[in-house]
């Protein structure tokens, strides 16, 4: 049995899943103050009475570091730059411990200027002096030659606890967003570390020594120990959980639009033959940029409690949630009170919502029914149209090559599925009023922590080589190799393959579960002085998002429930 | 976090999978360090920098502009049709001001293309800026066009395109003739009777830095675009007078180019030649993006930059303010030149020998222009190819008299034996082909 827990903001789900299906389900609030006293609750909770040995894993996604970075708790950091030519990497500052040092490498991975070894152990002294314990340290081009991060990381050593370096978070080519990234890596990871070394502790105590693996933003899963050094995968899992909870009951050859309808915000996603897009770089979160692998998912300000109010004569839903709906003691009305109107509410109390509709209904000249339809209406042509949005900004992406601008591969969804909120009603009208055909998502109210249970493990490889060079490198992993000029693509995925497979097994995968993908394979013919010289070659591979193998039988259960 | 004072738009095609031949300069491998060089830099994550999809652009883009001897597909790959397709799609942001200005960083290029294309020449088979300024003046009613031409090259293509059309100012600043490919673009080279004086050549002497480069701009460039007053300005934007390209021999760096770039304050920059594709590309272009979207690029410079190795010497200084003169006082002439070369003809003629470098054609060329005070007059081109086309192409300018209307429709329907008869009329927009049969 696998446990999946999935901290909300106001909920947490956690079930348990296993040969039965859906064995267990609870919720628990969330009590975002004592988020590792919730998590442990939810986990002893669904636990009871269950064998410790027929737990096989546990998967967590937690809004811990997501909400240290969006209320601004992080821990300081130092941040060593280095950056040479270009744009001032002064406009890319993350904190006050923000140093720019000298030091330079080409895009060829050239170097062009040493490194100032007085310089940095200055620095060092100085910021050790100011307490800081932990350091990012994030070179321009590092992911072509990480030659100056690992030395600046050998004269930083003796000062600091830990030390992350750029060229290990991601192979993408983006310095600031490197410098982002690893500045939030850094700056989560001893609330990470502190939180789920807590989480294994309190379990063993209870005799409960299983495996955990975090959610990632990119519907995939990471042991908790490979995490320890890439602590900013765990942030912002929670959208990529609804997503996995869907692709567990989508089809396999359909695109599909995913809604989670939340209280004050709709995620949208898209799954095509039941793995989910990946957005081209990574998580934005606050006004940081980063490398962070994450779905392509789209929020819009329009949930269950946002504010419903009239412009004018013309009604307006969101972007500003200002409370609980009405029917659970809110001021504000909002569409989950419109709800409750129409007789769709649960537990809370219709006649105050009807109270709050009822100024706006006379406004608008209608019967408080015929105003709450139209909120509903609204509420549902809002994310439609947002939807639509997201499906042409996707299609209208730029592409590199003839072949891809002829293919001109578009996607066309033409099924929605709809999780969260009352989800059921919001699926009913929205087939009704679209183009879209609305699939049934059984569990949908648990379908995130669902998703977090039967996620795989994933990760991304980025190799490149230069034949002229005779060198093959993919430096997020440390790895670098000596390669005969006759080295082929061919021959660069199948390395690739080899070092993504270690990677992943690295990382807590299970072998079967290793379902790699091509992302992006170039091949140049380097020509100088009209002469060819040697081959350049780029491949990027992937574990693509998906769920573990044996997860057939068990959602074929909850279907079936 | 930054923002871009100028909304500025991006089409990037570098056409990882098109080559002219393998080992050529116009091959995939072209843009890929510019590609990771902007990728670096996070140039695309600027607030106020959009990338675009490159769209393509369709036949009847092009024959506003071209007669393709003998149909557009056989003259045209699909590369052509999305680079002019990516400029096109630039166009239509900056139309739409969904951004202030807008550069378009494809390949292959096109300044080299002239109206009747038998082929490719200089690497280029169709003229990306002409196709995407005949599109504006269709869709958008743009009227006065500036081009200013900035690659090593002359460009002698969009020169033969606009040689006849009074409304759009052709100024092409490069290496000098007599020293480079493809050895025109001469002061003396202004325009035909109806339009001299709005094409502009300023040869430079080998070696100019971008001190000639600057006084160029700001003591020519600058002053006639204020008298000509442009509805639009779009830059040729060669990178090919880098100090370390292969094909040329001058000494301009990614500062001068950014510099130009915040002088000429282009709507449009389309990217032409350029072949120093790791030491010069990726940085030139970093530094016109920023200068395009006015953000600082005071820092972005080559490996081996050093301004002093660049100075240029007292004689290119003086040669260079002396061209500069020249092409004033021409520019201040112009009506007097084109009254003297209408000089009370009804007909101007000209022949020409053009060279298809590319792919090896000779063509020769019998023009004639009716001389019109009433518009740029109806034109009628006798072209001969070694391909063994002979074709009549007859073009009716975009604000044709009705005289000189009748005068090409006279030269469409008597054309007697031709493989091919062409009738561009950009009066209606359309374009008409009479076939041997």
């Amino acid at each position: 049995m696998i446990i999946g827990l999935d901290v909300g903001g106001t909920h947490t789900d956690i079930v348990l899943v296993g040969d039965n299906g859906l064995e267990r389900k609870i919720k628990v609030p969330t009590d975002t103050a004592a988020l590792f006293q919730t998590v442990l609750t939810g986990i002893e909770k669904i636990t009871q009475d269950i064998p410790p040995e027929k737990i096989r894993h546990a998967v967590l996604s937690t809004t811990l570091t997501t909400n240290a970075i969006v209320q601004n708790k992080l821990s300081p950091v130092g941040m060593i730059i280095s950056g040479g030519p270009g744009i001032d990497p002064e406009l890319f500052r993350t904190n006050d411990h923000y140093f720019t040092v000298s030091g330079s490498i080409d895009h060829s991975g050239k170097e062009i200027e040493p490194i100032d070894q007085t310089q940095i152990t200055d620095i060092a002294r100085r910021m050790q002096s100011d307490g800081i314990r932990h350091v990012g340290v994030v070179g321009k081009f590092s992911a072509r030659n990480p030659d100056h991060e690992l030395q600046i990381n050998d004269i930083l050593a003796p000062y600091f606890d830990k030390i992350f370096l750029g060229h290990r978070i991601s192979g993408h080519l983006n310095f600031p967003r490197r410098i982002h990234t690893t500045f939030l890596n850094a700056s989560v990871y001893p609330i990470h570390k502190e939180f789920f070394e807590a989480v294994k502790a309190s379990l063993q105590e209870k005799g409960l020594s299983v495996p955990i693996y975090i959610l990632k933003a990119d519907g995939g899963t990471m042991h908790f120990d490979a995490s320890i050094d890439f602590p900013g995968q765990s942030i912002l899992s929670g959208p990529s959980a609804s997503v996995m909870g869907s692709v567990a009951f989508a089809p396999a050859d359909k695109e599909i639009i995913v809604m989670d309808i939340g209280g004050s915000t709709t995620d949208l996603a898209i799954l095509i033959n039941q793995t989910p897009l990946l957005c081209p770089l990574g998580i934005e979160i606050g006004k940081y940029k980063t490398l962070i692998r994450a779905l392509n998912s789209h929020s819009i300000g329009i949930g269950g409690d946002s504010e419903v109010r009239l412009e004018g004569t013309a009604l307006k839903i969101g972007p500003d949630r200002l409370g609980r709906a009405m029917a659970y003691g809110g001021s504000t009305p909002t569409p989950t009170d419109a709800l409750f109107v129409l007789g769709k509410g649960d537990g809370g109390d219709r006649e105050k919502s009807i109270q709050g509709l009822t100024p706006i209904a006379q406004k608008l000249g209608l019967s408080v029914e015929a105003a709450a339809f139209e909120i509903f209406d609204l509420a549902c042509q809002d994310i439609l149209t947002a939807a639509r949005e997201m499906i042409g900004r996707i299609n209208s992406k730029p592409v590199y090559t003839i072949k891809e601008a002829l293919d001109n591969y578009q996607i066309s969804p033409r099924h929605i599925m709809v999780i969260g909120g009352p989800a059921p009603y919001f699926a009913e009208h929205m087939e009704q009023i679209s183009e879209f055909t609305a699939l049934k998502v059984p569990q949908w109210s648990v379908a995130n922590a669902i998703g977090t249970a039967l996620s795989r493990t994933t990760c991304e490889l980025t190799l490149f080589a230069d034949t002229q060079k005779g060198i093959a490198m993919a430096p997020e992993e440390s790895f670098s190799t000596s390669i005969p000029s006759s080295f082929t693509k061919k021959d660069a995925l199948a390395l690739g393959h080899e070092l993504l497979t270690q990677k992943a097994l690295q990382n807590g995968a299970d072998i079967k579960d290793l379902d790699v993908d091509v992302l992006e394979e170039l091949e140049f013919n380097m020509v100088r002085g009209f002469r060819f010289t040697g081959k350049n070659i780029r491949v990027k591979l992937q574990v693509k998002p998906g769920l573990i193998h044996n997860h057939q039988t068990i959602t074929d259960k909850i279907s079936a429930m | 976090m930054i923002t871009a004072k100028h909304k500025t738009g991006l089409v990037f095609f570098p056409a990882f999978d098109w080559a002219i031949s393998p080992t050529h300069p116009e091959r995939e491998e072209r843009l890929l360090y510019t590609q990771d060089q902007v990728f670096e830099e996070g140039l695309l994550d600027i607030d106020g920098i959009t990338e675009f999809k490159a769209g393509l652009v369709d036949v009847k883009d092009v024959q506003r502009v071209h007669f393709c001897v003998p149909d557009e597909q056989s003259v045209m790959t699909k590369s052509h049709f999305i680079s002019a397709g990516g400029a096109k799609t630039i166009a239509d942001a900056v139309m739409k001001k969904k951004i202030d200005r807008g550069f378009a960083l494809v390949r292959p290029p096109g300044h080299h293309a002239m109206r009747v294309v038998h082929g490719g020449r200089g690497f280029c088979n169709i003229n990306n800026e002409a196709v995407m300024v005949e599109y504006l003046r269709a869709a958008y009613k743009v009227d006065r066009v500036a081009i200013i031409d900035t690659d090593c090259h002359h460009g002698d293509g969009t020169q033969d395109i606009y040689w006849h059309d009074p409304d759009t100012l052709f100024i092409s600043i490069h290496q000098d003739g007599r020293t480079l490919y493809p050895g025109s673009g001469f002061p003396e080279e202004m325009g035909g009777p109806m339009a001299a004086g709005s094409t502009l050549n300023v040869p430079l002497p080998p070696y100019t830095s971008a001190e000639g480069f600057l006084h160029v701009i700001k003591e020519l460039v600058l002053p006639i675009l204020d008298e000509f007053k442009p509805d639009i300005i779009v830059n040729s934007a060669g990178q090919d007078n880098h100090f370390t390209d292969p094909l040329t021999n001058m000494n301009f760096s990614a500062q001068g180019y950014a510099d130009l770039t915040r002088m000429l304050k282009p709507d449009i920059a389309v990217l032409e030649g350029g072949y120093s594709i790791e030491g010069a590309l990726p940085y030139v272009n970093v530094g016109i993006i920023l200068a395009m979207a006015g953000v600082d690029y005071s820092n972005v410079r080559e490996p081996d930059y050093n301004p002093e190795n660049l100075r240029q010497s007292p004689q290119i200084t003086q040669n260079v303010e002396k061209i500069c003169d020249t092409v004033m006082s021409n520019w201040r002439a112009r009506q007097l030149i084109q009254n003297r070369m209408k000089g009370g003809k009804t007909f101007d003629k000209r022949r020409r020998d053009i060279m298809y470098d590319t792919d090896g054609i000779y063509e020769t060329q019998n023009e004639t222009i009716r001389i019109c005070n009433e518009c740029a007059g109806a034109l009628r081109i006798d072209s001969t190819a070694d391909t063994g086309s002979h074709i009549l192409a007859v073009h009716i300018p975009r604000k044709a008299c009705r005289a000189c209307q009748e005068q090409g429709f006279e030269w469409f329907d008597s054309a007697g034996s031709y493989d091919a008869v062409f009738l561009q009329n950009r009066v209606d927009d359309t374009y008409q082909v009479r076939k041997k049969k």
